[in-house]
C-alpha cells in the first residue's frame, strides 16, 4: 500500500481487517497487532508498544482500548476514535445478525462444536501475546521475576490485579527493573 | 475476581422468579454499559455478569452465559458484542447502539486523554521507569489468564486442544506468522477435529 496514502484510512482498513480475525477477543489480537504497528509498518517501538499495553490494563474499560492508544500515536484523536470503531464496528455489526439468525434457527449442535474448536486456538494466541509482550517489557533479569511473581500471585491468589500492577509501578519507581 | 464476594448484595434465587423486571430503557442501558465498564480494569466481563444478572435482573445466569458463549465464539472484542446483542434484544437497534456507546465512550475519552499525556511525557525518565514496572507487572497478569484458561483443558487431559493451542502459539509466538493465514488454515482444521472427535466419543 501507498505509504502517503492517508492514516486514518490505514488505521480503518488495518483495524477493521483485524477484528474479523480477533478470534478469542482483544488479547488474542495483540501479537498481530504487535506485528503490525512494530514490524509492518514501524508505528512504534518494542518498548512503546509494552507501555501502550500497560497503559490499556491501567485504565478502567474492555481491553480493546489497547487500539485507542495505538490510533492516537498514529494519528492524533481522530485515529483514537478511527481504531476504536473499525476494531469494534464490524464484528458487531456481524454480532447482531448471527445472534438474530440463532434466534430464529432454534438448537443446532454446530454452535457447540464450533465453539469448542475455537476455545484452544484463542488460548494459544493469548498465550503468544504473553510471550510477544514479555519480549518487549521483560529486557532485564529483575523485570522476568517481577513479570514472573506477577503471574504466580495472580495464578495463585485472587488478589485485585490493580495491586499488582501498583506495585510493578513501584519497583519501576524505584529503579529495581 | 471472586464470583461469591459479598459486595453482590442480593442473594440470587435459584428458583424462577414470578417478577419479571420491566425491560431496560436507552438512556437505562447506556448508563448501565457505562457504570460496568468504568468498573472494569483488566476485563469487563466479571461486572456486566453482575450488572445484568445480580443487580438488575435482566438476564438469568444462564440466558447470560449463553449470550457470552454466543459472542466469545465471535470475532472482535468480546465484551463490546455483547453490549450489542444484549442491547438489541431488549431495544432493537438502538438498544444495541445505546449499550455499545455506553460501554465505550466513556473509557475512549479516560484512554484519549491518557494517550495524550504519554505521547507528551512519555520520554520523561520517571514516568519510564513506573511504566516499565507497571508492563512487567501486567503481562504476568496475561500469563497468569492463560493459564487458568488452560487447567479445564488439562483436567479433562483434552490432548487435542492442547495441541492446536500449542501450534498456534508456536505459529504465532514464535514463527511470527500474520494471523489471518495461520487462522484459515488452524480454524477448518480444528472444527474438523473436534468433529470427528465427538461423533467417535457418541460412536
Amino acid at each position: 500500500m501507498n505509504p502517503d496514502a492517508n492514516p486514518i484510512l490505514t488505521l480503518v482498513w488495518t483495524f477493521g481487517l483485524m477484528s474479523l480475525f480477533a478470534v478469542g477477543g482483544a488479547n488474542a489480537a495483540i501479537p498481530e497487532m504487535h506485528r503490525i504497528a512494530v514490524d509492518v509498518r514501524h508505528w512504534m517501538t518494542d518498548t512503546q508498544f509494552a507501555d501502550v499495553f500497560a497503559i490499556s490494563q491501567m485504565s478502567p474499560g474492555p481491553n480493546v482500548l489497547i487500539v485507542t492508544l495505538i490510533g492516537y500515536y498514529v494519528a492524533g484523536v481522530a485515529g483514537a476514535l478511527a481504531a476504536t470503531l473499525a476494531m469494534c464496528v464490524p464484528t458487531a455489526v456481524l454480532a447482531y445478525y448471527v445472534s438474530r439468525l440463532l434466534a430464529h434457527s432454534g438448537r443446532s449442535r454446530w454452535p457447540a462444536i464450533v465453539q469448542a474448536a475455537l476455545v484452544p486456538l484463542s488460548i494459544g494466541l493469548m498465550g503468544a501475546s504473553g510471550l510477544i509482550l514479555a519480549l518487549s517489557a521483560d529486557r532485564t533479569w529483575a523485570a522476568v521475576m517481577v513479570t514472573a511473581a506477577s503471574a504466580v500471585l495472580a495464578f495463585a491468589t485472587r488478589l485485585n490485579p490493580l495491586w499488582l500492577l501498583l506495585a510493578g509501578g513501584c519497583l519501576g519507581f524505584a529503579g529495581v527493573i | 475476581m471472586p464470583p461469591d464476594s459479598p459486595s453482590a448484595a442480593v442473594p440470587a434465587p435459584d428458583l424462577p422468579s414470578p417478577v419479571p423486571t420491566a425491560p431496560p430503557g436507552l438512556v437505562e442501558l447506556f448508563v448501565a454499559f457505562a457504570k460496568m465498564s468504568l468498573a472494569g480494569f483488566g476485563g469487563v466481563l466479571v461486572w456486566a455478569r453482575r450488572g445484568i444478572v445480580d443487580q438488575h435482573r435482566w438476564m438469568t445466569a444462564d440466558e447470560f452465559n449463553e449470550t457470552y458463549a454466543l459472542c466469545h465464539f465471535l470475532p472482535g472484542p468480546n465484551v463490546v458484542n455483547l453490549s450489542v446483542v444484549f442491547g438489541s434484544r431488549f431495544r432493537g437497534i438502538p438498544g444495541g447502539i445505546a449499550a455499545f456507546t455506553g460501554l465505550l465512550g466513556p473509557p475512549v475519552v479516560i484512554v484519549t486523554v491518557l494517550a495524550a499525556l504519554y505521547a507528551h511525557f512519555g520520554q520523561i525518565d520517571v514516568l519510564r521507569r513506573i511504566l516499565a514496572g507497571v508492563s512487567c507487572a501486567a503481562v504476568g497478569l496475561l500469563i497468569s489468564a492463560v493459564f487458568r484458561m488452560m487447567m479445564p483443558l488439562i483436567r479433562r487431559r483434552d490432548l487435542v486442544g492442547l495441541v492446536v493451542l500449542a501450534a498456534v502459539f508456536v505459529a504465532i509466538g514464535l514463527l511470527r506468522l500474520p494471523l489471518p493465514s495461520v487462522l484459515l488454515v488452524a480454524i477448518p482444521l480444528s472444527i474438523a477435529v473436534t468433529f470427528v472427535m465427538r461423533r467417535r466419543a457418541a460412536a
